[in-house]
């Protein structure tokens, strides 16, 4: 029981929620450390904080900046 | 915290029973007074009465001598009264706003399907609130000051109602509602308690960090607001309608939050409310899954009969959070207008 596995859950729509895991890797070799126990991962490609999920794939609207 | 100042004769008549020296049954609020109340969800003195009587089962305050005033049979008695007027209010305000929802058997084949797509489908068409638009664009820093000091009563208690629906659930749903909680609590990490991390950006723009002062000012819709996870939470039948609640509120928080970063970095507010804001629009992506897949559909798949409550809790929160919304914009509008006007 004591074995830790990294869980990913599948979110039609929305991302990918991770549990379990401790960085992720994108692919330009940049690493993101994992701060909670659950996080969300964008699938999209429209999150302003790659490669966590930020909703932006609700918002039908053109991204505005600052 | 101490007792708030009363505002018409709901609030009088319950701060002055909490005030009284315990000694035998207390009395109730005036059933009279009662009758008076036309819109339950804007009228403050209604609303302030039912979350003093609500708080007395979260912090309590020290001027209350009374420690049984919690489970006193004839404040329930009065809670409950207040509860039903405020139920059928919300109800009736659910009723208008999904006039035009399809019928749950039509979005899917089980329950949880029927949830699922409800849900996401009432928070999909919300984008960032016309708030989060002004406070993103427009607001000035006192603007800003006055809508966090608006917010106050609900962030500075933020998560503990929805704390009580824990046991009151089962399953994977239990598990999800846990891991939830556990980021709003900070995830093993006192100084990431959600709550304090709204009291630092409060303190940041040297607001006060206790909730009283902020339940004396906040409007009734406010708190209507924060009564109405009260009103679900601390009511089991009403635990679905929580957790419709929950999975709303949680739904349309990333976007707006962002929004509000947004703003706070235009108006170079201090690192501490920045962080709130920028905390939560990944926090919420997170939760609005685990609310909605992991708790709202895990719950009907244990418990079908509760689908509508949850959607009516959804719905509910959309609305009532709208109302204060608006009473928040056209005080803003307001001001603007006085002071363009003088």
């Amino acid at each position: 029981m004591s074995e830790r596995r990294v869980v990913v859950t599948d979110c039609p729509g929305g991302p990918l929620l991770v549990r379990g895991a401790d960085e992720v890797v994108g692919v330009d070799g940049s690493t993101a450390r994992v701060e909670r126990a659950v996080v969300a991962v964008c699938r999209c490609g429209r999150s302003d904080r790659m490669p966590w999920c930020d909703d932006s794939h609700r918002d039908r609207r053109r991204k505005t900046k600052p | 915290m101490r007792l708030p100042a009363p505002c018409g004769p709901l609030s009088e008549g319950v701060v002055e029973t909490l005030r009284a020296r315990p000694a035998g049954p207390h009395a109730v609020p005036e059933p009279r007074a009662m009758g008076d109340v036309t819109y339950p969800l804007t009228d403050r003195d209604f609303q302030l009465a039912l979350w003093i009587l609500y708080e007395l089962h979260y912090r309590g305050f020290e001027d209350v001598e009374d420690p049984g005033a919690e489970w006193d049979p004839l404040l329930m008695v009065s809670r409950a009264a207040l509860e039903r007027t405020f139920e059928h209010a919300v109800r009736r305000l659910v009723g208008e706003a999904s006039q035009d929802a399809p019928a749950l058997a039509d979005l899917g084949d089980t329950p949880a399907a029927q949830v699922t797509a409800a849900l996401v489908r009432m928070t999909a068409r919300s984008g960032p609130s016309e708030v989060a638009q002004f406070l993103h664009r427009r607001a000035t820093r006192e603007e800003f000051r006055a809508y966090l000091a608006e917010r106050a009563v609900y962030h500075l208690r933020e998560s503990d109602p929805q704390s009580f629906v824990l046991p009151r659930i089962g399953g994977a749903a239990k598990v999800a509602l846990a891991e939830l909680q556990y980021d709003e609590y900070g995830g093993g990490r006192p100084d990431r308690l959600h709550q304090a991390l709204f009291a630092r950006a409060l303190a940041s723009l040297d607001l006060p960090t206790d909730l009283a002062p902020y339940v004396e000012r906040a409007t009734g819709a406010t708190l209507a607001s924060v009564n109405l996870m009260s009103l679900f939470a601390l009511n089991r039948r009403l635990r679905g309608a929580a957790m419709g609640h929950l999975a709303a509120f949680e739904a349309t928080s990333s976007l707006p939050c962002e929004r509000i970063l947004r703003g706070a970095r235009r108006l170079d507010l201090p690192e501490a409310v920045q962080d709130y804001y920028d905390e939560h629009v990944e926090a919420d992506a997170v939760h609005e899954q685990l609310a909605i897949r992991g708790i709202c559909a895990a719950l009907v798949e244990d418990e079908p009969d509760l689908a509508p409550d949850v959607v009516l809790g959804a719905t509910a929160c959309l609305a009532v959070d709208g109302l204060a919304g608006e009473v928040l914009l056209d005080g803003w509008h307001g001001r603007r207008d006085a002071r363009a006007a003088g």
